[in-house]
């Protein structure tokens, strides 16, 4: 069973890992997508649900873990949103 | 020895990074120093300075979409070591292959409602359309001899058509509305019994608007009469079931949805079976109709593309559609003489396709270096000619010439769409403050009126 501190651990890895894409858009899509996911699924009581949903973040903690990889190594320069700031 | 190279290869590509700062900031400084001399207020208003430095924003959707993470982690175990060929039966190599491209089979299936053993994979929508329209068209040669399109098509429909003209078919190039969408009236006088074919896309690639497609089905059923639809920019971004609709084919396109490009399906309805004369000869893989070894990795990336696309679907679109309302906000309420180009609703919200009268669009796209955009297809963007498709809605020569088409995705953000905005006021004012003919809008003359003298 997937506990309160369990599911907040997760959260926050995810947000901490999704900041690492090299890519500006991806970084911001990961982040944005991530937060709204865990807010969406905030309601849920089914442990069921809650459990698929667990195993589906985990999965994609995976997938952004290889993909930071893999962007870092093929980087581009920033685009020009990047440098303004 | 691994750990030697290991610890190579930083160094070697820190030094690189190490070299390249300075010149980077060698940039910067130049460039800031150009700023100081270009003082003058007038100079001011129309320079067209770019002080930004940086890779330009995307804003380009309908051409081509960045590949999602997610399909590229799909797709590299098959660029990797699951190499075989999925048409191999005698060993694992192949069996495992096979597994893969059966799933993504069904993932696109699944998308659209159809049933897997209806999905053939293809090269890309253009392969798609291709074997659809000539297929068809050719398989019920002997009886029936007639092909209904729109005047909207994209290029590869009407070259098709184009084609089967000169083997001596009848094609109806129908019009459409200055909204952008067929008749249905027209359609139903269209189609004959000589009618084998109705090819209609569902959601147009430059003006992003939306056909009824539910009602062509139908119209189509009620005719018998095959309907095909070209959803290269409609599937995953707006619900489509193709017995729902009456669809009996589908073109789908894999570099449209997040996923790789050279790679897309074609749906053939079986029940009742739609037969298509195939294009290409050879191994006879895909049911006959597009012999061919199937890319293993691309299916993958199709099949997982489409999965995204439809756990996506809804937030995706909620999204677009604020990027796409916020953007027209922006450029509203800071701009006047802009028209949308295309339907107010039934409309894709993704593809935001503009036009500013009295700037020429060429123009305003090269002051635009640094946001990706284009004034049309890719396919005709090396030409300057006005669109076909902008001619057919009946959008004024000049206007057609102003155009611009923004394409917002699942990976645009906010702060983009703001400068993006921003820069697209600055240079539309800019280049009205440069031009006659605005000057002469100010003082109140209609343009129309007025007679050139011709040279």
């Amino acid at each position: 069973m997937a506990t309160r501190t369990q599911i907040l651990k997760l959260y926050k890895e995810m947000l901490r890992e999704s900041q690492k894409f090299s890519n500006y858009n991806y970084r911001c899509y990961a982040f944005r997508r991530i937060q709204d996911a865990f807010k969406d699924s905030k309601g849920l009581t089914d442990q069921k649900i809650i459990r698929k949903e667990m195993e589906y973040a985990i999965e994609n903690l995976a997938v952004i873990r290889r993909q930071i990889v893999i962007g870092s190594i093929y980087s581009s320069e920033k685009l020009v949103i990047e440098n303004q700031r | 020895m691994f750990r030697l190279t290991r610890n190579i290869y930083p160094t070697v590509s820190k030094a690189l990074f190490n070299r390249a700062t300075p010149t980077e900031s060698g940039i910067l400084i130049l460039v800031q120093g150009s700023k100081n001399f270009s003082s003058l207020a007038d100079n001011e208003k129309f320079s067209l300075k770019h002080e930004e430095v940086g890779r330009p924003l995307y804003f380009d959707a309908q051409a081509t979409t960045p590949m999602d993470p997610r399909v590229l982690d799909a797709m590299l175990p098959y660029l990797v070591n699951y190499h075989g060929n999925p048409h191999s039966r005698t060993h694992t190599y192949g069996w495992e292959s096979e597994a893969a491209v059966e799933k993504a089979r069904e993932q696109v299936a699944n998308l659209i409602g159809a049933d897997p053993k209806e999905i053939i994979f293809t090269s890309g929508a253009t392969e798609s359309n291709n074997i659809s329209v000539k297929g068809v068209a050719r398989f019920y040669a002997p009886r029936k001899k007639h092909i209904v399109t729109t005047q909207i098509e994209h290029k590869c429909v009407l070259d098709s058509c184009r084609a089967l003209e000169g083997e001596g078919f009848k094609v109806t190039y129908l019009p459409v509305g200055p909204n952008g969408i067929i008749n249905l009236e027209e359609l139903d006088k269209a189609m004959t019994p000589e009618t084998s074919l109705v090819s209609i896309m569902a959601v147009n690639n430059e003006i992003g608007v939306k056909q009824p497609i539910s009602d062509i089905g139908a119209m189509c059923k009620s005719k018998k009469v095959f309907f095909h639809t070209d959803a290269a920019q409609a599937v995953g971004k707006i619900d489509l079931d193709v017995n729902k609709m009456n669809i009996d084919l589908m073109s789908i396109s894999g570099h449209k949805v997040y996923g790789p490009k050279g790679v897309g399906a074609l749906f053939i309805r079986r029940r009742p079976r739609v037969r298509v004369e195939p294009i290409q000869s050879g191994g006879g893989q895909e049911r006959g109709m597009r012999s061919g070894t199937v890319p293993t990795p691309l299916a993958v990336g199709l099949g997982a593309a489409c999965e995204l696309a439809q756990r996506e679907m809804a937030y995706d679109h909620a999204w677009v559609t604020k990027l796409s309302q916020r953007f027209l906000d922006q450029i509203y309420s800071r701009l006047t003489h802009v028209i949308r180009n295309g339907d107010e609703i039934e409309t894709y919200p993704g593809c935001v396709n503009v036009s500013f009268a009295y700037v020429e669009g060429e123009s305003l796209l090269m002051a635009l270096k640094d946001v990706a955009l284009s004034s049309g297809s890719a396919c005709t963007s090396a030409s300057l000619e006005p669109s076909y498709v902008l001619r057919a809605i009946g959008t004024d020569e000049d206007l057609a010439h102003s155009s611009i088409r923004f394409g917002i995705g699942r990976f645009t953000t906010i702060e983009e769409v703001d400068y993006t905005a921003e820069k697209t006021i600055r240079h539309v004012e800019r280049l009205r403050e440069m031009s006659p003919l605005w000057e002469m809008v100010q003082e109140g003359v209609d343009i129309k009126t007025i007679q050139w003298s011709q040279h």
